[in-house]
C-alpha cells in the first residue's frame, strides 16, 4: 500500500505564556493522523481546538513540540516538496498593492513553470474562481470573499498533489461556498488529496471520505462521517399543536413552544404510548419524524464533555 | 437658501471673524513681547563638544547655523551701537568646532574679535586663539598666516610676533608674493603708515564679505585724515620758519602759498588748525567722534 | 538566487506603489527648496549650506524610511499574514528575508537618486553651473546609500524577535551609539581601569561604525572623497549587513509565527 498522502505522529505544541513564560498551554496533544491518498479529509472541530495550529504545523509556519510528520512520504523540513503543496491560509490576507494577477504571477513565479506556462495559469485560474473581471484591481480593494478565491487560486496553481486550506468556506455566501464545494470535488476527480479544515458540518458530512474531529487539543475520532454520528442514536421527534382549552398533561412538561407549535423528543421505544397520551390529550399532531442525530451535536457532546473535565479539573485544583 | 446652506454660510462667517480674532490677538501679543523683550544675549548651550555630540553626524549643517547667527548677532549688536559683544567667540567657537573647515568664521573672527568695541570685540587674544585653531585644521590656509599677523600688528602691537607670522605664511607657494617683504620690514621697522596703510587696503581689495569691507572702510578714511593732518602740520611748521609765527588758520596756509585751496578731510569738513598751531579735524567731522572712540 | 529576486523585485513593486514614499520624497525636494532660501541668509557660505541641508534631507529622510519601512518588512508580513501563503511556497525563510532586504535597499536607492537630482537642481538654481567639485556630492550620497542598508538590515534583525515599537527604539538607538563608536575608542578617563578601557575598545569596534559612511564636512567645501575609502566603506557595510542578515536568518528560522 502506498504511504499516505500525509501522516503524523505523536505531533504536540505547546505554548509557554505567563510570568517568566513558566506555565505552558497545550494546544495539540498527541495528534496521530494520517490522510490517505486521493482522499477528501475534512478536520472539524470548534474553533480553538487545533485545526489551524495542525495544518501550520504541517506547513511549517509553526514548529512542533515534540511529534514528526511527513507530506508525501518525505519530512515537513523539505522545502523542495512544497512544489507538491497548496495551501490556502485561513482569513488570507495579501499585498495590499498588488492585483490578483500579480499577486498570482507573483506566487507562481516559485515553482517550476516556464513564463508562458505560468501566464497562461494565472489566466485560467482567475477565470476558474471568477476573479477574471477583477483582476486588474488592486487587493486592498478586495472583499473577503474576493480575498478566498484569491487565495484558492494561488493554492492550486500549480496543480499541487496535495491541497490543505484551512476554513476555506468562511466569509464565502452560500453560492460562494457551492463553488468551492464544487471545486474540491473536483480535486478529487483528479486524483488530488485535499486536506481541510472546517466547522460547518454539513459540508464535512457531504464532501468528505472521511472526517478527523478535534475537540480541546485532542483527537477525538476518526472515521466516515456517517460512521461517527452512529453513536449516538437521538429517537423521534412529535410536533404537535394544542386547542386553547386542553388541559396539561405529563408529556407536556418535556415538550418546547415555539408560537403555537410543541416539540417533544421521545425515544424510539416511548413513541406510541407518547402519541396515545398526546391524543387523548386532544393535541393535533402535524408530524412525526426520526431524529437523525448530526456531527454537530456529535461535537458540541465533546464540547460539552471537555468543558465539564475542565472545571472539574479546576476544582480539584490539578 | 435652504437651512443647510445658511448654516454652512454662518459657518464662514464665524470662521472669518475667528480668524480676525486671533490676527488682532498675536499682533497685541507681539507688542507685548517686544516691550518685555530679552536680551538677545542669550546662548544656552554653550559647550562646543556638547553641541557637536547633539548634532550626531550632522555638525557641518549646524555649524553653519551658528556662523549665520554669529553673523547676525554682530549685525544687530553692530546697528544698535552696542559695545558688549559677548557672544561672538562662543558663536564662533561653536560653528569653528562644528565645521573645522568654515574658513569664512576664522577670517570674520579675527577681524572682529580683535577691533576695539564699538567695531569689535576688542578680545585680540581670542582671535589669535580662533586663527591658530583654524590653521590646525586647516595648514595649507595660508590666508589665516595673514589674518593672524594682522591681529598681531594692528590690535595687539607685537611685531615680533607678527612679522613671524607673515613670515610663515608666505612659506606657501600660494601666498601674496609680498608677504615676505612684508615680514622683513615689519620686523625691521614695527609699526609705520606705510605698512598699516597697505595693509588695510589689502583687507579692503579682497574681501567679499560685507562687514570687512566696511571696517577697512572706516580704518582707511581714518588713516587718510591722519596723513592728511601730519602733512599739514609740516605746512604748518614750514610756514613757521618762513614767517616766524605758527600760523592760525588755513586761510593763510593758503596766502602763503603753501596750500593751493582749503583741503577737507575724506567726509568734506575742511581742516582747522588749533589753538596750538597744529592740524586738527573740524568740530563738525563725524570723524572726530571715530577718532575719540579709536583712542579709547 | 532567483527566488531571492523574486521577493526583491516584489517588494520594491510594493514600496513604489504605497504613496507614502511619494510623500517622504517630496518633502525632501521641499526641503531642497528651501536651502536655497537658507542659503541666501548664510552669509558667504551658500553653496555649502545648500549642500550640507541636502545632505542631511536625503540622510534623515532616509533612516526614516530605513528604520520604519525596515521593521515593516517582516513584522507587517507576519502580523496581516500575508508570508503565511508565501512560505507554503517552496521558498526558504533566509530567501524570504534577504529578498526583502534587497528589494528595499533598491527602493531606498531609488529613492536617494531623486533626492539627489534635487539637490543638484538646487544647487544649479542658485550658481547656474555646475563645477567638478560638485560632483564629489555623488559619493556622500553613496556613502549615505550604504550606511542606510545596514541600517534596514539592523532594522530587519530587530523585528524578528521583539515588536515593531521596540524594533525602532533598538535601531534607531543603535544608529546613534554607532555615531560614537569611534569616541567610544578613543575615550581617555583616568577612572577606568584598563580592562574596562580595552572592554570599551571592543565594544566600539562591535558597534556599527556609522561615523565611517559621513564626508558631509569635505563634500560642502568642496573636497574630494578618497576612491579608498569608498571601496572600504562598500566592504564594511557589506560584510557587516550580511552577518546581521545572516542572524536574522537564524532567528526568524525558527520563530513561530502566529
Amino acid at each position: 500500500m502506498a504511504s499516505p498522502a500525509i501522516e503524523m505522529e505523536h505531533l504536540s505544541k505547546e505554548y509557554p505564556y505567563g510570568f517568566l513564560h513558566l506555565k505552558k498551554r497545550k494546544s495539540l496533544e498527541d495528534l496521530t493522523m494520517s490522510v490517505e491518498n486521493g482522499e477528501v479529509f475534512g478536520f472539524l472541530g470548534p474553533n480553538g481546538a487545533g485545526k489551524s495550529t495542525t495544518i501550520k504545523l504541517l506547513m511549517r509556519l509553526i514548529f512542533p513540540t515534540s511529534g514528526t510528520a511527513r507530506i508525501l512520504g518525505k519530512s515537513i523540513e523539505d522545502v523542495a516538496m512544497h512544489q507538491e503543496i497548496g495551501y490556502l491560509p485561513e482569513q488570507p490576507y495579501f499585498y495590499d498593492y498588488l492585483t490578483a494577477a500579480e499577486l498570482l504571477d507573483y506566487f507562481a513565479r516559485f515553482h517550476k513553470l516556464t513564463a508562458s506556462d505560468r501566464q497562461e495559469r494565472v489566466q485560467r485560474m482567475l477565470k476558474k474562481v471568477g476573479l477574471e473581471t477583477a483582476k486588474k484591481i488592486q487587493l486592498r480593494k478586495y472583499s473577503k470573499g474576493m480575498l478566498q478565491r484569491v487565495g484558492l487560486a494561488q493554492a492550486i496553481l500549480h496543480d499541487p498533489e496535495v491541497v490543505v486550506l484551512d476554513e476555506p468556506m468562511s466569509g464565502l455566501d452560500p453560492l460562494g461556498r457551492r463553488e468551492v464545494r464544487d471545486l474540491i470535488l473536483e480535486l478529487k476527480k483528479e486524483g488530488r488529496t485535499v486536506l481541510f479544515s472546517t466547522h460547518i458540518l454539513s459540508d464535512a458530512e457531504t464532501l468528505c471520505d472521511r472526517v478527523g474531529v478535534i475537540v480541546g487539543g485532542k483527537l477525538r475520532g476518526v472515521g466516515a462521517p456517517d460512521e461517527m454520528v452512529g453513536i449516538r442514536a437521538q429517537g423521534m421527534e412529535v410536533l404537535f399543536e394544542l386547542a386553547s382549552s386542553a388541559k396539561p398533561f405529563p408529556l407536556l412538561g418535556r415538550a418546547t413552544k415555539t408560537g403555537e407549535r410543541y416539540r417533544l423528543q421521545v425515544a424510539e421505544a416511548e413513541l406510541y404510548p407518547a402519541l396515545d397520551e398526546l391524543k387523548s390529550a386532544g393535541a393535533r399532531i402535524s408530524s412525526v419524524s426520526q431524529l437523525k442525530p448530526t456531527l454537530e451535536e456529535f461535537f458540541m457532546h465533546l464540547v460539552d464533555a471537555d468543558r465539564a473535565q475542565a472545571s472539574a479539573v479546576e476544582v480539584s485544583g490539578k | 437658501m435652504n437651512r443647510r446652506g445658511m448654516g454652512r454660510w454662518l459657518l464662514g462667517v464665524l470662521l472669518l471673524a475667528g480668524f480676525a480674532g486671533v490676527w488682532q490677538l498675536q499682533r497685541r501679543i507681539d507688542a507685548q513681547l517686544k516691550a518685555s523683550q530679552v536680551e538677545i544675549d542669550e546662548l544656552a548651550i554653550r559647550s562646543p563638544k556638547l553641541i557637536k555630540r547633539m548634532s550626531l553626524e550632522y555638525a557641518p549643517l549646524v555649524g553653519a547655523i551658528y556662523w549665520t547667527r554669529a553673523v547676525q548677532y554682530y549685525g544687530d549688536k553692530h546697528r544698535l551701537g552696542d559695545r558688549k559683544l559677548d557672544l561672538l567667540w562662543p558663536l564662533l567657537d561653536i560653528a569653528t568646532t562644528l565645521d573645522p573647515q568654515l574658513i569664512v568664521a576664522y577670517r570674520f573672527g579675527s577681524t572682529f574679535l580683535g577691533e576695539k568695541p564699538p567695531a569689535g570685540a576688542g578680545q585680540p587674544e581670542l582671535a589669535v586663539e580662533l586663527l591658530k585653531q583654524g590653521l590646525k585644521e586647516n595648514p595649507d590656509e595660508w590666508r589665516l598666516y595673514y589674518d593672524l599677523g594682522f591681529v598681531y600688528y594692528v590690535d595687539m602691537k607685537d611685531y615680533a610676533k607678527a612679522s613671524a607670522a607673515f613670515e610663515e605664511g608666505s612659506k606657501n607657494p600660494k601666498a601674496y608674493i609680498w608677504m615676505k617683504v612684508l615680514a622683513a620690514k615689519i620686523a625691521g621697522e614695527g609699526e609705520s603708515p606705510e605698512t598699516s596703510y597697505f595693509l588695510w587696503q589689502q583687507v579692503y581689495n579682497t574681501t567679499t564679505d560685507k562687514y570687512i569691507k566696511q571696517n577697512a572702510a572706516d580704518h582707511l578714511i581714518l588713516m587718510r585724515a591722519q596723513l592728511d593732518l601730519k602733512q599739514i602740520d609740516r605746512l604748518a611748521d614750514a610756514y613757521e620758519k618762513k614767517t616766524g609765527r605758527r600760523p592760525t588758520s588755513m586761510a593763510e596756509l593758503v596766502e602763503a602759498g603753501l596750500l593751493e585751496g582749503i583741503m577737507k578731510d575724506p567726509d568734506g569738513y575742511p581742516y582747522v588748525l588749533g589753538e596750538s598751531g597744529k592740524a586738527e579735524l573740524n568740530l563738525n567731522s563725524p570723524l572726530l567722534e571715530k577718532t575719540l572712540m579709536d583712542k579709547m | 538566487m532567483r527566488k531571492v529576486w523574486t521577493v526583491a523585485a516584489n517588494t520594491f513593486r510594493e514600496a513604489v506603489r504605497d504613496r507614502v514614499l511619494y510623500n517622504l520624497v517630496f518633502f525632501a525636494l521641499l526641503m531642497m527648496a528651501a536651502a536655497i532660501l537658507v542659503g541666501q541668509i548664510s552669509i558667504g557660505i551658500e553653496q555649502s549650506v545648500i549642500v550640507s541641508l541636502g545632505l542631511t534631507a536625503i540622510s534623515v529622510i532616509g533612516i526614516f524610511i530605513a528604520v520604519f519601512i525596515g521593521v515593516g518588512l517582516v513584522s507587517k508580513e507576519m502580523d496581516k499574514r500575508t508570508l503565511y501563503a508565501l512560505l507554503a511556497k517552496p521558498v526558504e525563510r533566509w530567501q524570504f528575508l534577504f529578498g526583502k532586504f534587497v528589494g528595499l535597499v533598491l527602493t531606498l536607492a531609488v529613492n536617494t537618486a531623486a533626492m539627489t537630482v534635487g539637490l543638484y537642481l538646487a544647487l544649479w538654481a542658485v550658481k547656474h553651473r555646475l563645477t567638478g567639485s560638485d560632483w564629489y556630492l555623488i559619493s556622500a550620497v553613496y556613502l549615505i546609500l550604504l550606511k542606510l542598508a545596514l541600517i534596514v538590515a539592523l532594522a530587519m534583525l530587530f523585528s524578528c524577535f521583539t515588536t515593531p515599537f521596540l524594533a525602532i527604539l533598538y535601531t534607531l538607538g543603535l544608529y546613534v551609539a554607532g555615531l560614537f563608536a569611534e569616541e567610544l575608542r578613543t575615550m581617555k578617563a583616568i577612572s577606568l581601569s584598563d580592562s574596562t578601557m580595552r572592554m570599551f575598545r571592543a565594544i566600539s569596534y562591535m558597534l556599527p561604525n556609522f561615523e565611517n559612511f559621513n564626508v558631509m564636512g569635505a563634500v560642502a567645501h568642496g573636497r574630494a572623497v578618497e576612491v579608498t575609502l569608498l571601496l572600504r566603506d562598500t566592504g564594511y557595510a557589506l560584510l557587516y549587513s550580511l552577518m546581521v542578515l545572516a542572524a536574522a536568518a537564524m532567528v526568524f528560522s525558527r520563530r513561530n509565527l502566529k
